[in-house]
């Protein structure tokens, strides 16, 4: 048993629905107990969807564990059959349905439907939701996807399938309009996009393509290897999220797709903005990564090497790609921390102090409660991570939307220096200061007030008069830092009395 | 213009569709389980921590529902069972102990645990009774430990609460044997309509009453043969029941729900405690006053709308019957996921005579009447809500009618402010 308070990732039957949802012509039939339908409103709350999920659930309540929980099974696929007339089908079970042991793909076949029907096996008390996506992904891709037809006619260009994309995935929709304009200009044809978008007869013309673009390999690496061993077509895999990673994403293309070598970077703005004397303040902030695999290993990359940020803690919740992970904190002198609890998270957040969390929702909320600056990079998603204007993570408009989302949350660097020259003016005092350098939000600490997060640093040190004066001096959206740092350097060190010189002995210690 | 307002008696006339057929329905229902009442539990009972034993599923729909994460460590959490917990019932009784250790060792501002049953729990027959009983003795006197289960295949949404109530019942102290009639208010409120309550009971000069649940377990009302009980909340079977085991005798009437039912409400309790008419009429003509002026301002945009509620909370009879008799509204079909007759029986003689109530859900054929109603206004949950809109439909999230204070006078307005609000947008945009 594992205490959870917070989960970043859903069961695997929810990763099987981001796979339906994103296609068209699909129809899940799920036995599952009366209240894991909520999963519904995932999609048409967070992701505003304005269809209801293609999901068919048996609904089974106690009565009906006695009698015959198969033949409602049978019901709902027949029903759904008839109502939806789907291209085809996938059924499996949650987690409940899984004890009750029916053979929801044995059950489906009996009924001879006149459509593919695919079987699902997804072990709830041992899988997650991308492990779910990717394995339902396999599946259908395993079981309608046939080679090029032999009447195939080759168009002029290069052709790829474009996979990983799904309902519910964080800028899935923005990345894969993004990589598409990017393949266009590069003079790569886009054979299938799947799983969004797709009906089961796209997937069935997979092996069309004379290779594969996995833009998401948490979701489709598996479904590619496939194709890759079934059908010879090579892989691209580079992750095409920062300038440097586009830049290899393009060069992986063209060399898999045997076309000259080119660069296509118009409207790339990161590599000069980040250049421009504005940002040499954002020299060496501490940045703290945590999200998918994936998307934890693009965002230090960027994060040091596009922005010239320190990294110092990386983690993913994805086990799955743990391995990826620790080589980057490695190659940074840190430690990765693979875990799935919320707690660790934040108690390595709140121990290292980063200048900025890039994170999941769960890490803005925990940057919000330790008055940090975060931006999200990666699911699990918020109404929020899915906004009206276009808004990629991929390609060379993706790192212009990272270089802005990133940076934003930070004292800009003009401000910043003047903040310090007129710290000492009469006009400028707590209540008025940056637009930008807000205290954590009221919300925030009066949830505090109710449930009191772990103290991490116990205060049993005191500051004195002079030190305390001082210490007003200090902008007020460093002051907590300065006040925690200097508190923790005087408890290290068994001082009783904070002065004016231990306040300048915890600056010098800690500075850079 | 106050007096004539006030209700007379129950009414003995046949008006009202307490005797017409409801349609039964079994088939897809597109509704919470019980555990998704934890997310008002726990806000509610602020000593108490709501422990789920389930699934990954549970984590990660009370997490959905809960929808924001205000808090760092909320006053619940889920124990995933995982492979080895499924192989042996005694190390899942062993794991559970070791998290139940873990959790009370972390929080010691807790003085009650649920141990809540799910789907999964449920199936594999873990037996969280004897688990509540035995952890309860190892953490007497400090923590007590009790069980009750929110699991999808035996509650519905509400249901929940009423599970966790019912386990609170054998709990609760003993009233003297000579004691004075008391009154116990079932179901949660919020706070700030509980304290509404409890000053027009006071004003009533009903002395005595209790709220269950309370905000900590140490103020747990008494109950015994002198409790009368108003159920605050429709969805409370098995909470009432063990009530009347306890020897406490239910008042009919229907919720506090609107002006008149919030004043028919309040006249069960005096009616009971023998409140003389006038003084009844002094404390509450003012409220009730108030009420329906702001009722009445919501009156000319839904007077005469058709509205169709789908089933999630039980609420809806009791919101349906408002929406007729206060605003005018004409109920297209109200369901119910269940429908308990004696509870709902004061509520079923308001609504309009011949009103379609259907039980149950099978939601693809309810929604197909729905279309083909072309109602004004839809009462859905968050998963029929904006697949609706896009077709062209009104909706107002049923959700909200548990989540936002709605008893009582003065939120009936409030609460026809909540059906208004969606069409009045709907006016305003031109986009």
């Amino acid at each position: 048993m594992q205490l959870t308070l917070w989960t970043y990732e859903g069961p695997p039957h929810v990763g099987a629905m981001r796979i339906a949802t994103a296609m068209e012509g699909l129809h899940y039939v799920l036995h599952a107990p009366q209240g894991d339908t909520y999963a519904d409103l995932l999609f048409t709350m967070i992701e505003r969807r304005d269809r209801r999920p293609p999901v068919t659930y048996t609904t089974f309540q106690a009565r009906d564990l006695g009698g015959d929980t198969a033949g409602l099974f049978q019901d709902a696929c027949r029903a759904a059959y008839e109502r939806f007339k789907p291209e085809a089908m996938i059924v499996g079970a949650s987690c409940t349905a899984e004890l009750i042991q029916d053979d929801p793909g044995g059950l489906a076949t009996t009924l001879g439907l006149p459509i593919p029907v695919i079987a699902l096996e997804l072990p709830a008390y041992q899988k997650k939701e991308n492990w779910g996506a990717s394995e339902t992904l396999y599946r259908l891709v395993r079981g309608l996807a046939r080679p090029r037809s032999a009447d195939h006619v080759r168009g002029p260009r290069p052709s790829c399938n474009i996979l990983g994309p799904t309902a519910l995935g964080f800028r899935h929709r923005d990345d894969l309009l993004e990589i598409q304009r990017l393949l266009e200009t590069i003079g790569v044809a886009v054979n299938v996009v799947a799983p969004l978008g797709a009906r089961p007869s796209d997937i069935a013309r997979l092996g069309d393509a004379d290779f594969n673009v996995v833009l998401y390999p948490e979701i489709a690496d598996a479904a590619a290897r496939y194709l890759e061993k079934a059908f010879g077509q090579p892989a691209v895999r580079t992750v095409p999220i920062g300038v440097g990673a586009t830049r290899d994403f393009i060069a992986e293309v063209t060399r898999v797709a045997g076309i000259a070598p080119l660069t296509a970077e118009a409207g790339s703005r990161l590599p000069w903005y980040s250049r421009s004397v504005d940002s040499t303040y954002l020299t060496g902030k501490r940045v703290f990564v945590f999200g998918d695999g994936p998307h934890a290993v693009a965002a230090a990359r960027v994060a040091t090497t596009e922005l010239a940020f320190d990294l110092v803690g990386i983690g993913t919740y994805s086990r799955e790609f743990a391995r990826e992970v620790r080589a980057v904190a490695a190659a940074h002198g840190i430690e990765a921390l693979i875990t799935d609890d919320y707690l660790d998270v934040e108690e390595q957040i709140a121990a290292l102090r980063p200048e900025l969390i890039l994170g999941t929702q769960m890490e803005r909320h925990i940057a919000k409660r330790l008055g940090i600056p975060c931006a999200v990079i990666s699911s699990p998603v918020h109404v929020q991570d899915f906004p009206a204007r276009h808004s990629p993570q991929m390609g060379f408009e993706g790192a212009n939307v990272l270089f802005d989302t990133w940076v934003h949350p930070l004292m800009m660097g003009l401000e910043e220096h003047l903040l310090h020259m007129f710290r000492d003016d009469f006009e400028f005092n707590d209540r008025s200061g940056s637009h930008l350098g807000k205290a954590p939000a009221p919300v925030a600490s009066a949830a505090a007030a109710v449930e009191p997060a772990p103290s991490v640093v116990p205060t049993t040190t005191r500051w004195d008069e002079g030190a305390e004066r001082e210490l007003r001096k200090i902008p007020f959206f460093v002051r907590g830092k300065a006040r925690r740092n200097t508190e923790r350097f005087a408890l290290e060190r068994g001082i009783a009395t904070i002065t004016l010189d231990t306040l300048y002995d915890a600056k010098a210690h800690f500075g850079r | 213009m106050t007096v004539h307002t006030l209700i007379p008696p129950r009414p003995t006339t046949a008006s009202g569709c307490g005797d017409d057929a409801v349609l039964r329905e079994r088939g897809q229902r597109e509704v919470f389980c019980g555990l998704t009442s934890i997310v008002w539990l726990h806000r509610k009972m602020q000593d108490a921590f709501f422990l789920v034993v389930g699934s990954r599923t549970c984590a990660h729909l009370i997490q959905s529902a809960a929808g924001v994460m205000i808090f760092a460590e909320p006053r619940f959490a889920t124990a995933i069972m995982e492979e080895r917990d499924l192989a042996g019932l005694t190390d899942a009784n062993d794991e559970l102990d070791r998290v139940v250790g873990r959790l009370i060792a972390r929080r010691p501002d807790i003085r009650l645990l649920f141990l809540v049953g799910s789907c999964p729990s449920e199936v594999i027959k873990l037996d969280l009774h004897r688990a509540a009983q035995r952890l309860d003795k190892s953490f007497a006197p400090r923590v007590r430990v009790l069980n009750y289960s929110g699991s999808g295949i035996e509650t519905t949404f509400t249901e929940g609460e009423d599970a966790a109530l019912a386990a609170l019942v054998p709990h609760m102290p003993a009233a003297p044997r000579d004691a004075a009639p008391s009154l116990l208010v079932a179901g949660t409120l919020a706070d700030v309509v509980e304290d509404q309550f409890r000053r027009l009971f006071a004003d009533l000069g009903i002395a005595d009453v209790g709220f269950l649940p309370a905000q900590r377990l140490a103020d747990l009302p008494s109950v015994g043969p002198a409790t009368r009980v108003l159920l605050a909340q429709p969805f409370l079977r098995d909470t009432a029941k063990a009530l009347e085991e306890r020897g406490a005798s239910l008042l009919s009437a229907p919720l506090p729900v609107g002006a008149e039912g919030t004043t028919r409400w309040l006249q069960a309790a005096a009616t009971a405690f023998h409140v003389p008419r006038e003084r009844f009429q002094n404390v509450t003509s003012a409220g009730n006053a108030r009420a329906e002026l702001a009722v009445r301002r919501h009156r000319a945009a839904l007077a005469g709308r058709r509205v169709f509620l789908f089933p999630d909370s039980q609420i809806e009879i009791p919101v349906a019957r408002f929406l007729a008799r206060e605003l005018g509204m004409e109920i297209v079909e109200v369901g119910t996921p269940y429908l308990h007759r004696t509870h709902m029986a004061a509520e079923l003689d308001l609504l309009p005579a011949g009103t379609a109530i259907s039980e149950g859900q099978d939601v693809e054929r309810q929604l197909d009447r729905c279309r083909r109603a072309a109602p004004d206004l839809v009462v859905c949950g968050l998963g029929l809500a904006n697949p609706l809109e896009a077709e062209g439909i009104a909706t107002k999230w049923s959700i909200e009618l548990i989540f936002t204070p709605i008893q009582g006078y003065e939120q009936a307005g409030d609460l026809a402010e909540l059906f208004a609000r969606p069409l009045a947008r709907r006016q305003k945009l031109a986009v």
